[in-house]
């Protein structure tokens, strides 16, 4: 069977890994898009992602994994009702998926051999209370694009089509990943991912060397390397566990509110988005730090992964959103 | 440069390396044209291969394939649901003819296949005739054994014969082979200084040496399976020439005499750093085998592609998603189509009774495989065409009523085939979007008329605002063409300074990002005399360039419309 590499075990890309385990946290962050070159372990970190993440408990038989039986959609024929503890859902989304296979659509199987109207859920459904990854969104067709706009914005996945009229919950966090020379992402998108990351290659070579012989040792002493990183991984688990807890109780400063609003102000950052995720971010930051209060420190950690996406681009500062970012990090946060 | 000769012996050691570890070697990469050294060779890697599926794809193969899905035919008939198993179900090796032709789409689901190192292999055939014309970058990365057959002929390649005893002892012996930690310090290192930024590299190069070494019958990585893997995984990968920090860059290296003493790369490789002597032997290895093209090759793949051929009317694409419909036409159900039920029922209604007769004891509708019908729709982008018009003091001077004229006899023409029109200006200071795309060709031609002369030429602003409103109707599924009418002294930066030899450089840096963002533009210089510095923001652009020192409007237009429909 497939095997996941360990996430603790992923050498260096501390903001990538960093960001997702803030979207673990606190799935109202809303998503992290990955940009960067080839093989620079964008995907393996997903799927790592899928296998660190807690379970959930979710309907045994229920299309969109709703969390009681009160919840499960009216058209869903669910047999098994019973609540069972599932890994959290990671659905991939494949390029060139087709809308019906996005949304879901008429049971064609079931239509033309028993002549039943029935409701075949997409993978919108499937992602609900989880994950939604997209490699290589930016090369994402318009049409899938829109949809997904709007389902991520609404939460909700509304079917109205040959002849059926359907509606579920359809909560995920969206992960993109992909290469920026191959396409941009259309503003409109790039706002609803609530942190962006760039990716590089290390440059380093003995940080390059290290990726390598991890990778090496995964594939050829599986077992003493695994049980080495599961441990390493379980503490994340439990951290990541622990994070939710304090996040209840995470106490914010007005100091902290103004902060961010004068950091996108100065940045001119379209809309609000821009605070509300920078404030959602740091609380899950000091969550996870285990502080009870946020400090204009984990602002600072995570400003750039925020608000980087954010900004009006200008044509002539192609690489330049992160150091303009810094930049008034630096000057707003003195 | 190796002779033909060489380039088919290590062709055939990469065959008997990928016999012993096909999936872990995640493919062959094959870029030849169809021919009998192609056939040799893939005649080779298929008898090699070990005892797992062999599929052949093709480049628009459907998800229902890949995948697996409802097989409907044998649902209908039986009544009952079967599945069928995709071809990823179960490992497999997968051979991709005319691999250049892989959509975006294929090429990811296919990467997602060989990522999930569920024992598949591909062997991708690439008979790609342009440099740019190529298996996908996200496969290539993927795919250990890169080779290039095209400069062999048949003479050169004797038939591969398969060792069989070999390879099978190799694989027992494979999970056996161990490699010391240098050997994989060696072999990123020389992928960091070749420029191969993937991390890929160097682990399939590491897993080909290892297979070379199994296949020695040897359970240690040495010197030779390294210097194979280079050869073989990472010098095609190259993208830097390994001396060009401190050489010029436009140095090739002398692969002929690599010890004469003049050779820049000795001296500065020696007191580079200190590095461990192998990976100067491998160096020298991949060095020598590097194509001499390499640099026009890197020229090449750096420029960005131009697909779209600049103007005529917005791509159409047929679809069955979405657009304008077309008539249904009859089609198996794949899961990527969309079923015309009513055209469907419409087909079988007529055969009802006869097919009642023939089974009688099945109740409801009889419907068959060949009645099904499936959706069509063709989508057509609108064409948009920007004019980014010189209204500086200069340009006023000379023809600015005679451009206006030209973009009126555009305007009609564009008024004909239902295009988009919009309107900048720019003068003074800064560029004004006049007219937002639009079809009124009255509107425009009064704001037309309007254009006011007069002031510098802000040459980067117009660029900018081109390029903005081209983005943005990209965005809304247009296919703009940019039309910049200037008289080229372009005297105003983009900060709006007079600031000569500023404005020039921001127009160029403009013209790369236009050029880059691969939006299809023209260049119509109306100065008296042809600007050298217009034709050279032309060439930056990719745009057309119309010196057109003395044309009235209707040649003006005739001009355009040629060029754009080019």
């Amino acid at each position: 069977m497939t095997r996941v590499f360990p996430f603790s075990a992923i050498v260096g890309q501390d903001e990538m890994k960093q960001a997702m385990v803030l979207t673990a946290i606190d799935p109202g962050i809303g998503g992290v898009l990955v940009f960067g070159d080839r093989g620079t372990g964008k995907s393996t970190a997903v799927r790592a992602l899928a296998a660190l993440l807690p379970s959930i408990d979710a309907v045994a038989g229920c299309p969109v994994n709703a969390a009681s039986e009160a919840e499960i959609p009216d058209w869903a024929q669910v047999e098994d009702r019973t609540i069972v503890s599932k890994p959290t859902p990671v659905i991939d989304l494949p390029l060139g998926a087709t809308e019906d296979r996005v949304v879901g659509a008429l049971d064609i199987e079931r239509a033309l051999t028993r002549g039943e109207k029935a409701f075949e859920p997409g993978l919108l459904a499937r992602a609900n209370r989880g994950y939604l990854y997209i490699d290589e969104v930016n090369l994402l067709e318009d049409h899938i694009v829109d949809l997904l706009l709007d389902v991520a914005q609404s939460g909700e996945n509304v079917v109205e089509r040959e002849g059926l009229s359907i509606r579920h919950p359809a909560r995920f966090v969206l992960v993109g990943s992909g290469n920026p020379e191959e396409g941009e992402l259309r503003p409109q998108l790039l706002d609803r991912f609530g942190l962006s990351v760039e990716v590089a290659s290390p440059n380093d070579i003995d940080l390059r060397v290290e990726v390598i012989r991890r990778r090496d040792a995964f594939e050829n002493d599986h077992a003493a390397f695994m049980q080495h990183w599961d441990a390493e991984d379980s503490a994340l688990r439990a951290r990541i566990l622990a994070a939710r807890e304090t996040l209840k109780t995470m106490k914010t400063d007005d100091a902290v509110l103004r902060d961010c609003a004068e950091l996108c102000v100065t940045l001119g950052s379209d809309g609000l988005r821009g605070e509300l995720t920078l404030l959602r971010t740091a609380r899950a930051l000091a969550a996870f730090e285990g502080a009870n209060a946020v400090t204009r420190q984990h602002l600072r950690s995570i400003a750039a992964s925020a608000l980087r996406h954010r900004l009006r681009r200008d044509p002539l500062d192609e690489a330049g959103s992160t150091t303009r970012v810094t930049r008034v990090v630096e000057e707003v946060l003195a | 440069m190796s002779d033909a000769s060489d380039i088919w012996s290590r062709a055939a050691l990469a065959v008997a390396c990928f016999s012993v570890d096909p999936a872990g070697l995640g493919g062959i990469w094959v870029r030849a044209r169809s021919g009998p050294v192609r056939d040799r060779l893939i005649a080779g890697i298929l008898a090699g291969l070990p005892p797992m599926g062999l599929r052949r794809l093709h480049p628009n193969i459907s998800d229902e394939q890949l995948f697996g899905g409802v097989d409907l035919s044998a649902t209908l008939s039986s009544g009952k649901l079967v599945r069928s198993s995709g071809i990823l179900g179960t490992p497999t090796a997968m051979l991709l003819p005319m691999a250049e032709r892989a959509t975006a789409g294929l090429s990811a689901r296919l990467a997602l296949a060989l990522d999930a190192q569920s024992g598949h292999a591909l062997i991708a055939m690439d008979e790609g005739a342009e440099p740019d014309e190529r298996l996908a970058p996200s496969l290539a990365d993927r795919v250990a054994i890169h080779l290039d057959l095209d400069a062999l002929a048949v003479g050169d390649c004797p038939v591969l014969e398969t060792d069989f005893d070999a390879i099978t002892q190799a694989r027992a012996l494979l999970p056996n082979v161990q490699a010391l930690p240098e050997a994989l310090d060696t072999l990123t290192r020389l992928s960091a200084r070749l420029g191969i930024t993937s991390l890929r590299a160097p682990l399939l190069a590491l897993r080909l040496a290892r297979a070379s070494a199994a296949l020695m019958g040897e359970t240690l990585v040495d010197e030779e399976d390294l210097t194979l893997a280079a050869e073989l995984v990472l010098a095609p990968r190259a993208t830097v020439l390994p001396q060009s920090e401190t050489a010029e860059p436009e140095a090739e290296p002398e692969q002929q005499t690599p010890d004469t003493p003049t050779d820049p790369e000795d001296t500065t490789e020696q007191s580079e750093r200190d590095m461990p002597i192998p990976e100067e032997i491998l160096l020298e290895a991949v060095k020598a085998i590097l194509p001499t093209d390499l640099l026009a090759q890197l020229t090449a793949s750096k420029a960005p592609r131009r697909t779209a051929s600049a103007g005529g009317t917005g791509a159409a694409k047929r679809g069955n998603r979405r657009g304008r419909p077309l008539p249904s036409r009859p089609g198996a159900l794949d899961g990527e189509q969309r079923i015309d039920m009513v055209a469907t029922l419409r087909a079988a209604a007529p055969w009802q009774p006869v097919r009642a007769k023939q089974q009688p004891d099945r109740t409801g509708l009889h419907i068959r495989p060949d009645d099904i019908r499936i959706r069509q729709f063709e989508e057509k982008s609108d064409r948009l065409l920007i004019f980014a018009v010189d209204a500086s003091g200069s340009a006023a001077m000379t023809r600015l009523a005679e451009a206006k004229g030209a973009i009126e006899l555009l305007l009609a023409e564009a008024y004909a085939r239902r295009d988009q029109v919009a309107l900048i200006s720019f003068r003074g200071e800064a560029a004004e979007v006049l007219l937002p795309p639009t079809r009124s060709l009255v509107q425009t031609k009064r704001r037309l008329g309007a254009l006011p002369g007069g002031g510098g030429t802000p040459l980067a602003a117009g660029l900018r605002a081109a390029m903005e409103l081209a983005e943005q109707s990209k965005g809304r599924g247009m296919t703009p063409s940019i039309a910049v009418i200037t008289d080229g002294r372009a005297n105003v930066a983009l900060d709006g300074a007079a600031n000569r030899p500023q404005a020039a450089e921001d127009a160029q840096t403009l013209g790369r990002v236009i050029r880059s963002r691969d939006i299809p533009a023209l260049v119509i210089d109306m100065g008296n005399r042809p600007q050298p510095g217009l034709k050279d923001l032309a060439s930056t652009m990719g745009a057309t360039y119309l010196p057109l020192p003395r044309a009235d409007a209707q040649r003006l237009s005739t001009a355009v419309s040629v060029a754009l429909d080019a």
